[in-house]
């Protein structure tokens, strides 16, 4: 195939190459091989969504219409601002947190249940590039679909270390196959009053049509879905055990991407489905989706100070971050949104960064991080240790580190928009943030009691290589944050460029 | 003036939609036993599969085969292919659902949700991962 040929099917090549490597990683028995499959897929996604983003950057836009069918017939994924920039945000995360499994993924579950495990490693990645991709709605769905399966799988597989992973991918199922079911409902209701599935084709007719309640209905069914995706509370229920028990590199790995598909989803719904009738999303965004956020925001961060074990510490926080999200999504300018994508890029790699030290502190502990294990890890494993905490200071947004950014340009559209007692809830927020932070920062640096707990192995560059990557990208990012800040603005003015 | 008996004999297919979803999503949420909270979930998607189908009938239309008469009503037939792949979606589902209430059933010995949760809370401990006790059972043998 000619290079020509290669760059006109890229958009397709984002999806299509991790879920084609996915049986072919199945198929093979051996943990390292399997993992260099991983690392072609999710390379490969990178390439391609990087590609992509640089030829969006130009302002240009189009559509791959999947087997030569013309929308509205046919499925389109569309390539545009707002999705270049997530499909390469997720690409970029999942390449990275692929890099950390290669030591961390055979540790923790059976050897001979690595080549699967890539396999639904990359049927997830691939899974959630197609949900940002896609520009039919039923599609979207399937896409829903393998991803959730496949990450069910992932979290299932921490059973290897923690049997409580089998309950959480149990609910997670439960929880998640209800959500997709109502996205479901709401594209049949809008699906009978326009009868197409295209979300541009969608965008036009809906204004169009009369039939006011069945849209609202739909709009309703859908939003609700994705919600339960997305993890906004109260229907985050399902992800602080899921990310506590899954394995450490799968924790990285969903915590980076899994929520932000769905958020941008919801996005993608609100702003560019729904935009011909204002008035029903304005009224779910303030009504519901706003005080949703800042309830899950305070809810995230009073639980993660209660909470003693690292990694449902870090999947309580990372509800408040969906809830910052939510919320720059909610003030509906285009400033909010662009604060949306920047927070999406942000904790990405915060939160990325902060699972795969836990990650790192977990093999050598061999045994839960909690805060107690966690006792004077900072001596022992400084180079992890420092890498965790970039991340934790960039979490709290503080100055010259990429968390900094997201807040400052959140305060920013919430002042132009004169919501200023949201503005003081997530300052107040903000301060809570530190309390959970500093006591693991307190107990990293101080001696134990008693002896030392003896660690398994010395620090790797496989294990905190991937982590410095992420720290790195902080400290660059809160220095020079032009790159995100300007190809999010792009992504915003696009979606609401829809509205007019 | 509504005629309550014409209600029920004209959208007699979504009253069963109705009936079908809410009941699966009861079952969901109600009851304590795992795969009955599978059984619910499967319910609960076929009032969506229902739902589509009666969407895209029309009475008296056939399958969407082109044929000479111009007085032919056609079904619309991409309803029937979106339930298809749902349908397929919603196996995979209660598959992969069932097989994680068999791995729940030999790790905690239950597969009743609340005994499951007590379970959890007495005993907090980390199984012994696989490799450490495959290498166990050698040492005993």
């Amino acid at each position: 195939m000619s290079l020509a040929a290669i760059i006109a099917n890229l958009p397709a090549l984002v999806v299509v190459v991790p879920l084609l490597l996915a049986p072919v990683a199945a198929l093979i028995p051996v943990s390292g091989a399997a993992w260099v499959i991983a690392v072609i897929g999710t390379g490969g996604a990178l390439i391609s969504a990087w590609l992509l983003q640089g030829a969006v950057t130009g302002g240009v836009s189009f559509s791959y219409h999947l087997g030569s069918w013309p929308p509205p017939w046919g499925i389109e994924f569309v390539v545009d601002a707002a999705s270049a920039l997530t499909v390469l945000i997720m690409a970029a995360l999942s390449f990275v947190a692929t890099l950390f499994a290669r030591r961390a993924l055979p540790a923790e579950i059976n050897e001979r249940d690595a080549g699967k495990a890539y396999s639904a490693w990359l049927l997830a990645s691939g899974g959630l590039a197609g949900l940002v991709m896609t520009g039919d709605a039923f599609n979207l769905f399937v896409f829903l679909e393998i991803s959730a399966l496949s990450s069910i799988i992932l979290i299932a597989l921490g059973a290897g270390t923690d049997r409580r992973a089998l309950v959480a991918a149990y609910n997670y199922l439960i929880i998640g196959a209800v959500g997709a079911t109502f996205y479901v409902i709401g594209v049949g209701f809008i699906y009978a009053v326009t009868g197409t599935l295209n979300m541009a084709d969608l965008a036009e007719r809906i204004p169009q049509v009369q039939q006011d309640t069945v849209i609202i209905v739909g709009f309703g069914f859908m939003v609700a879905g994705i919600l339960v995706k997305a993890a906004v509370f109260p229907v985050h229920i399902w992800l602080p055990a899921a990310y506590a028990f899954a394995p450490s590199a799968v924790s990285a790995m969903l915590a980076a991407i899994a929520t932000k598909a769905a958020l941008y989803i919801l996005a993608r719904i609100l702003f560019t489905v729904f935009a011909g009738v204002p008035d029903v999303t304005a009224l779910a965004l303030e009504w519901v989706l706003v005080p949703l956020a800042i309830a899950g925001i305070f809810t995230g961060t009073i639980l993660a100070i209660y909470e003693n074990d690292i990694k449902k510490l870090l999947a309580f926080s990372s509800v408040a971050q969906i809830g910052y999200i939510a919320l720059a999504f909610g003030i509906a300018s285009s400033a909010g949104i662009a604060a949306g994508f920047i927070h999406i890029g942000n904790h990405a790699i915060i939160k990325g960064g902060m699972f795969l030290a836990v990650g790192g502190y977990f093999l050598a502990l061999r045994s839960r991080v909690s805060l107690s294990a966690m006792t004077g890890l900072g001596r022992r494993m400084p180079i992890t240790t420092t890498g965790f905490l970039i991340c934790g200071l960039s979490l709290i947004g503080l100055p010259l580190t990429a968390g900094f950014i997201s807040k400052l340009y959140l305060v920013r559209a919430l002042i132009a928009e004169d919501m200023i007692l949201v503005m003081i809830l997530v300052l107040v927020s903000s301060a809570l943030s530190v309390a959970y932070l500093w006591k693991i920062v307190e107990i990293l640096w101080q001696r134990p009691e008693g002896d030392d707990v003896p660690l398994h192995g010395d620090e790797t560059p496989a294990l905190y290589l991937p982590l410095w990557i992420l720290a790195i990208a902080n400290l660059w990012l809160g220095v020079a944050p032009a790159p995100l800040v300007d190809a999010a603005n792009r992504a915003a003015m696009h979606l609401v460029g829809g509205i007019s | 003036m509504i005629d309550p008996v014409s209600i029920i004999t004209d959208s007699w297919n979504y009253l069963i939609v109705i009936c079908l979803m809410m009941g699966g999503l009861f079952i969901v949420i109600s009851q304590n036993n795992l795969v009955k909270k599978l059984v619910g979930l499967a319910i609960f998607q076929t009032s969506v599969f229902l739902f589509y189908i009666t969407v895209g009938k029309m009475a008296g239309g056939t399958a969407p085969i082109l044929l000479d008469s111009a007085d032919v009503a056609y079904s619309n037939p991409l309803p029937h292919v979106l339930i298809l792949t749902a349908i397929v979606v919603g196996v995979a589902t209660t598959a992969l659902g069932l097989a994680l209430v068999l791995r729940i059933h030999a790790a905690f010995g239950s597969i009743e949700d609340d005994e499951v949760l007590t379970i959890k809370a007495e005993a907090a401990l980390p199984r012994v991962t696989r490799a450490a006790s495959e290498t166990d059972s050698e040492a005993r043998s």
